[in-house]
């Protein structure tokens, strides 16, 4: 275990050395979003019976969690793998299960981190209230878990900081942006409605969204069952390539 | 008793490189044994291999009886490698870099010894820089720290003298050799053969993936009387 909280720890300390570059910018950047999307929309659009800007910022709260929990675990990986240092993980007995877990989890803190920082600076905007605070919860910590282990698969992967562009900028950034964070999908054609509904994200940001306001586009049970075997799935798969040393050892 | 290292016919392909072609090797409890060859022989990836960053394509290693595969956890427990490249943690001073490489090991509340490595390798008064801001020569004395934060009875060094200076190579074979002393087995590459003479007592020499002498140092140079080590190194490799 004192492997597991050691290196838990050290990814703690390695984002939190740089908290500025990876807490208070994503924090920034949703509220800039806010204060753009919100100044143009709020006032003509209405969704779910709450203003435009109180349905965005749940959104935006769980977006920017998603992807810093992805840059996390992608983003020491590919680091550790190009300069090197991936050998002092690599040469101590920790456990692939301690190893997964410990990057996971400091994914995991960062997003939530992340997602407190984005809420403190924007609830000041749109009257918000929170009706059902543990399907906010188990949304935000399924989600980010989802990103952290998606972000390891990424780097793990990559063996270029070039190709962690690729997969973050083509897969991470369009499945996030285009989950319902910024629209109902019931506001789309229904042909892109169907595709919504293949996009696991959409599911995680719709459920989230719930928590604050009780209503949602699907079912919250409905959007838990597919998180739920979506973090089933991408553990096992992630557990499976550390345990076979997967661009790890040669 | 069980050897330090037990090597037997370890096989390792990349593509249609044979990097390590039926190598068989037991290193002793206590020995300084030193691993010889020129580059692209075969050392690095035999001690990736023992150290578990290379998985062999077939054979067996153990350190100190326990498979490097089925056993890897105990195995690695009682190995330390000082890695040939020159690699380091941006984010971390010295000290925290020792306290987070013992913590792995599963070593807390380390720093009396971390403080006792960090004077004999001279790093004391850099303990708390940041590991940019270290010149060559002190970050390869890092890595070797590194590698003796949880006090393995097994000590591999691959060329921990490459690039550095001719104070830091007396303390270091000072302290590797009080560790000797000690009881640790020290496995050793360089590309330094006075260095190999002078500190080894046994020597194997390989050559494209194989081990191609095996013996005390004291019956390598036996063989060629009035010659150094390196004599021998050159006329081994031509053959």
């Amino acid at each position: 275990m004192i492997g597991f909280w050691t290196l838990f720890y050290k990814e703690m300390l390695r984002f939190w050395k740089v908290a500025f570059q990876t807490v208070a910018s994503p924090v920034l950047t949703a509220l800039l979003y806010l204060l753009i999307f919100g100044h143009v929309l709020d006032g003509h659009v209405e969704v779910h019976g709450v203003s435009y800007t109180s349905f965005l910022i749940p959104g935006l709260v769980m977006m920017q969690m998603l992807q810093n929990a992805f840059a996390n675990s992608s983003s020491s990986l590919i680091q550790a793998k190009v300069t090197g240092s991936i050998v002092f993980v690599l040469l101590p007995p920790i456990p692939y299960g301690a190893f997964f877990a410990a990057y996971v989890l400091a994914s995991l803190v960062r997003g939530l981190m992340v997602g407190v920082g984005v809420l403190a600076a924007t609830v000041w905007f749109a009257e918000i209230r929170i009706v059902a605070p543990l399907w906010l919860l188990v949304f935000a910590v399924l989600g980010g878990a989802i990103l952290g282990a998606l972000g390891m698969i990424a780097g793990l992967w990559a063996e270029k900081f070039d190709q962690l562009a690729g997969f973050q900028n083509f897969l991470i950034m369009p499945l996030t942006m285009l989950s319902g964070v910024f629209y109902s999908i019931h506001s789309l054609p229904a042909f892109w409605q169907r595709v919504s509904h293949y996009n696991p994200v959409f599911y995680m940001i719709d459920g989230f969204r719930y928590g604050f306001f009780g209503v949602s586009d699907v079912a919250p049970e409905f959007s838990l069952a597919v998180v739920a075997t979506c973090f089933a799935a991408v553990s096992i798969l992630t557990l499976s390539l550390l345990k076979r040393g997967w661009k790890l050892r040669a | 008793m069980a050897a330090a290292v037990s090597i037997v016919d370890v096989v390792k392909t990349f593509g249609a490189l044979r990097a390590l072609d039926g190598v068989s090797l037991e290193i002793g409890e206590g020995e300084f044994f030193g691993l010889l060859g020129p580059n692209g022989a075969g050392k690095t990836t035999l001690i990736s291999t023992l150290a578990g960053l290379v998985r062999a394509d077939s054979g067996r290693l153990s350190v100190l009886g326990h498979d490097v595969v089925k056993d890897y956890r105990k195995a690695r427990s009682l190995l330390g490698v000082v890695p040939q490249e020159l690699v380091f943690d941006p984010f971390f001073s010295v000290r925290e870099t020792l306290r987070i490489q013992s913590g792995y090991f599963g070593l807390r509340h380390n720093d009396a010894w971390i403080d006792e490595i960090l004077a004999n390798l001279d790093l004391t008064s850099k303990a708390n820089v940041n590991m940019r801001r270290l010149s060559g020569g002190m970050k390869r004395r890092v890595l070797v720290a590194q590698a003796l934060v949880h006090k393995p009875p097994v000590i591999v060094l691959d060329e921990p003298t490459a690039g550095v200076d001719v104070e830091l190579r007396q303390g270091l074979w000072q302290f590797v050799r009080r560790l000797n002393g000690e009881g640790h087995t020290i496995i050793l590459t360089t590309h330094y053969l006075e260095e190999a003479e002078a500190l080894c007592g046994r020597i194997a020499l390989m050559k494209q993936g194989r081990v191609v002498a095996l013996d005390t140092t004291a019956n390598l140079m036996a063989a060629h009387p009035g010659g150094t080590l390196e004599d021998v190194f050159v006329r081994t490799m031509q053959q």
